[in-house]
């Protein structure tokens, strides 16, 4: 099979990889990279436990062929901490105890982080609506939507 | 150290279990409320946190070994068949196959408590497996699987409950027809002639999915004789088990282990066909494999709440005291042997003195079903106190005051009292919480075209735990602490409250505290996760240990210093001398003295108290709009109040009822697996058409816990959560439907086709 040589950015490192063109995103940030934080819940782009950042927008990686990736920039949950250190959101899934089982957290904190990157200060009806495609099949959304919401306290506080 | 082996009884899932185990004879000091603790009842974050918040845990879909191959399975397209031609040839042309598997070329293993095999030709349902293809990736496996050439014998089906009931059963599984469960009790006929009114409905629940997050998935790797199973699983001992039986080799040489996992809510509680198979191929290969499950399959093949078909009739004065009940249904437990009574709370939750009941379990062509969280009660709830809402209302009586009248002080079935019961309680706190003087006094009396309305319903559930469950403490230098339990964490923070009673007793800080559960190669025996048992189970072995462990600090101290034993205290994590506080060690210090690096201690759960049963109580309070033009329902409110003994995490157990409230919701309003009757085809086997709750469909939850700690249980007095969260939720939404319209909807899920139609029939 023709491999296709793609150039891209993962979590701020430039890499250069062959890929065969029937390869989904999902499985090659999984496979190739150890990547293992980007979750499979469905495969039909139906939960959203595989979201990540493409050009800084949320998507389905096991929506997108891997090919498809070349020049662009990736951004998957390991990087987000910056040196061991949790970005804000992780630090308030954790604080207001948005996580249970964990297994959509992943996915639920890269909505929530392309939301704030897009909307600095969503309002509750513009979380909810950024997170419609994340499922959760254990906790309820409830604290899942008051971590994001203390997320962006602490952003105009820094701002 | 007090030990003893005692016969102990608990309930799990229904079924009332005697076990024998060692358990611990010491009794320890009741806590009394949280407020007089350090760290259990706090709201402390999960120390498993930072793994699932930065993607570094690894859950058992993650995990990726060396030269591992993936594993897919070619499943029943028939609702009945038999394998008539299997030919694999054309399936090991494929580039990159390695090896299939089917009945031909693999010994029989008996499944299904030896109804079935692990690959059985006769075929029962969509979805029974066929055969198991291994190859370098998954895709490859699954393009094999199309290439199995497959002739079959079609055989007659029913997919529908009542026609198979009234099919003959041997014709559609070759199962006999299960036996009838009944049970009676009182005088039936004195209670109805003392009675003046009556109310008598069938009530009806779909069947629904668990559907967790994280699909059913093993990786297995043999080395040499010895089999290493990473599972996705509620109860590693039992997938130990039956992976040990079904190779026939010891089971001290099958470890298996799940660190992390991704929901289970009972579709996880026993050991699946793949994790067998997949040992199987990778036996064969001599690599390691993973096998999974896609969503389709998790729709078709693991699992279900079974569906319900519930006639009830209660008798009373006009006073309210009901004086005889009765209760006749039948459920589909699939095409395997498995239970799907849902009699358990009409027979405990309110008093009366006479009743009879009948329930039958039906063979079906469809996927069998497991325990789904409360297996059960959560059907069973919904019946009976949509029932008892429509004798209050035909007696005139409040609906609370009516199941305050018929209030059970005792067990009925067991006839003991109860370590504790907060009913009462629950239901004046759920009451002020949604406003209970709001509702339509009238049903349907609200004006406009959307009308709101208040209902509620009671909850109860075992979770009691009980032995055997045991827990081992290993305290290292620097004062570091690992407790060890063979329990798992399936995400409701397990890890979190064991190092919490440990951290209390031992005054050890949280950050000092690493806890290791779920390996069957490491901890010692402890309960599967089911049945919200494993907290008031393992929780009291891990305090027995701990206080245990205490003990051995201050004698270690007496040693060092000294000093006699019953002249030193422990405090605040240091041990002192009573006479001259000067002279103390940390933990730090008799670990390096001792030179043995580390100090161990096993605890165990102590018997049940004889005497008494235990269960957990609440109610539930839903607060609705329903349009009456379009049929959609809006839950604005739900308000839970719970009697679960303590509260050990005010975090995790905040988590646990949001999560079980939505559940229950969208099992009111939402969830039901669809099976065209002419075809026996599943239709709805995926996320989009099998509809589960998403962030727009949550409404304003309250939870208030009415108990501070239930001191008879056990030495934590903790009552198991999990399960209690689900329980009435679907019974409060239809009762406040109700009290909106004022037409009742007997049939779950209440979609707005049926809300219309109940609406127009009436009018």
């Amino acid at each position: 099979m023709q491999m296709i040589a793609i150039e891209f950015n993962l979590n701020g490192i430039l890499v250069k990889a062959e890929v065969n063109p029937g390869v989904r995103l999902i499985d090659f940030l999984r496979d190739e990279y150890g990547l293992t934080g980007t979750k499979e819940g469905c495969g039909i782009g139906e939960c959203g436990a595989c979201t990540i950042i493409l050009d800084g927008k949320a998507v389905n990686s096991c929506l997108i062929l891997a090919c498809q990736i070349d020049g662009k920039e990736i951004l998957t949950i390991e990087g987000l901490a910056n040196s061991g250190e949790l970005h804000r959101l992780q630090e308030n899934f954790l604080k207001k105890g948005a996580v249970q089982c964990g297994f959509c957290t992943p996915g639920m904190i890269i909505s929530a982080y392309s939301l704030l990157l897009l909307n600095p200060n969503p309002a509750e009806q513009e979380i909810r609506e950024a997170i419609a495609g994340n499922l959760c099949r254990c906790t309820g959304y409830k604290q899942i939507i008051s971590a994001i919401e203390e997320s962006i306290v602490v952003n105009i506080e820094n701002d | 150290m007090p030990q003893k082996i005692v016969k102990s009884k608990i309930i799990f899932e229904g079924e009332i279990v005697e076990t024998i185990g060692e358990v611990s004879t010491e009794e320890y000091e009741r806590w009394g409320a949280n407020e007089n603790l350090k760290v259990v009842g706090k709201p402390v974050s999960r120390i498993d946190g930072y793994d699932k918040v930065s993607g570094s845990a690894v859950y058992t879909f993650d995990k990726i070994l060396q030269r591992m191959v993936y594993a897919r399975t070619l499943r029943s397209p028939l609702p009945h068949a038999k394998i008539k031609r299997i030919d694999i040839s054309k399936a090991l042309k494929v580039n990159g196959i390695l090896d299939v598997i089917t009945f031909q070329n693999t010994e029989d293993i008996d499944w299904y408590w030896n109804s079935s095999k692990l690959f059985d030709p006769h075929l029962r349902y969509q979805g029974d497996e066929i055969a198991c293809a291994a190859a370098e990736t998954a895709e490859l496996a699954e393009q094999a699987l199309k290439l199995i050439e497959v002739d079959y014998d079609e055989l007659p089906f029913a997919v529908n409950t009542k026609k198979a009931l009234e099919s003959d059963p041997e014709k559609l599984t070759g199962f006999k027809k299960p036996d009838l469960f009944t049970y009676d009790r009182g005088d039936f006929s004195k209670g109805i002639s003392e009675s003046d009114e009556s109310v008598e409905d069938t009530f009806t629940t779909p069947v629904v999915i668990h559907n967790p997050t994280e699909v059913h998935c093993s990786t297995v790797a043999w080395d040499g004789g010895k089999l290493t199973v990473w599972d996705s699983t509620q109860a590693i001992f039992s997938v130990r088990n039956a992976v040990a039986d079904s190779l026939k080799i010891n089971i001290n040489d099958v470890r298996v282990i799940k660190k992390y996992m991704g929901g289970g809510f009972g579709s996880k509680l026993e050991a699946g066909k793949y994790t067998v198979m997949a040992a199987l191929l990778a036996r064969r290969l001599g690599r390691p494999v993973k096998i999974y499950l896609d969503r389709r399959e998790m729709n078709l093949a693991v699992g279900n709440r079974p569906d319900s078909h519930q006639t009830l009739k209660v008798w009373g004065k006009r006073d309210g005291t009901i004086t005889a009940m009765s209760y006749k249904s039948f459920g589909a437990v699939g095409a395997y042997p498995q239970g799907a009574a849902a009699n358990w709370p009409f027979r405990t939750m309110y008093k009366c003195p006479n009743i009879k009941v009948e329930d039958q379990n039906v063979f079906i062509n469809a996927g069998r079903a497991r325990a789904f969280r409360a297996p059960g009660h959560v059907q069973g709830v919904f019946a009976l106190d949509s029932i008892i809402d429509d004798f209050a209302y035909k007696i005139g009586m409040d609906p609370i005051d009516l199941r305050l009248k018929n209030y059970a002080e005792v067990d009925q079935v067991f006839n003991v009292p109860y370590t504790s019961k907060l009913l009462k309680e629950a239901y004046s706190a759920g009451a002020q919480a949604i406003n209970w003087d709001l509702r339509n006094k009238i049903p349907g009396s609200g004006n406009g075209v959307i009308k709101r309305g208040i209902g509620m319903a009671s909850q109860i559930w075992w979770g009691g735990g009980g032995p055997p469950a045991h827990a081992m403490l290993k305290l290292e230098r620097g004062g570091y602490l690992t407790v060890i339990s063979g329990t798992q964490d399936i995400g409701t923070g397990t890890y979190t409250i064991l190092a919490q009673v440990a951290a209390e007793i031992l005054e050890i800080p949280m950050e000092k505290i690493e806890v290791i559960l779920g390996d069957t190669g490491v901890g010692p025996y402890a309960p599967s996760s089911g049945g919200s048992q494993t907290i008031a189970s393992v929780a009291p072995a891990v305090r027995d240990a701990s206080e245990k462990m205490k003990s051995k600090l201050i004698s270690a101290a007496a040693a060092i210093m000294e000093i006699p034993e019953d002249k030193i205290k422990y405090n605040n994590g240091e041990i002192e001398s009573i006479e001259d506080p000067a002279k103390k060690l940390s933990i730090a210090d008799i670990l390096k003295e001792l030179r043995e690096e580390s100090l161990l201690m096993n605890g165990s759960r102590e018997a049940n108290p004889d005497g008494y049963t235990t269960n957990s109580f609440g109610a539930q309070f839903a607060d609705v709009s329903v349009d009456t033009e379009t049929g959609k329902i809006t839950v604005n409110k739900i308000a839970a109040a719970h009697d679960i003994g303590r509260p050990m995490n005010q975090k995790t157990l905040e988590n646990q009822f949001h999560g079980g409230i939505l559940q229950g919701l969208s099992y009111a309003l939402m969830e039901e697996r669809v099976i065209d009757e002419s075809t026996g085809q599943v239709v709805n086997l995926n996320m989009h058409d099998y509809k589960i709750p998403t962030v727009k469909d949550v409404p304003k939850i309250e939870i208030i816990i009415v108990s501070k700690s239930d001191d008879l249980v056990n030495n934590v007095g903790a009552k198991g959560i999990g399960e209690p969260a689900i329980i009435p939720t679907a019974g409060a939404i239809a009762n406040a439907v109700y009290n909106a319209i004022g037409v009742r909807i007997k049939s779950l899920p209440i979609t707005p086709d049926k809300v219309l139609n109940a609406i127009y029939k009436f009018n």
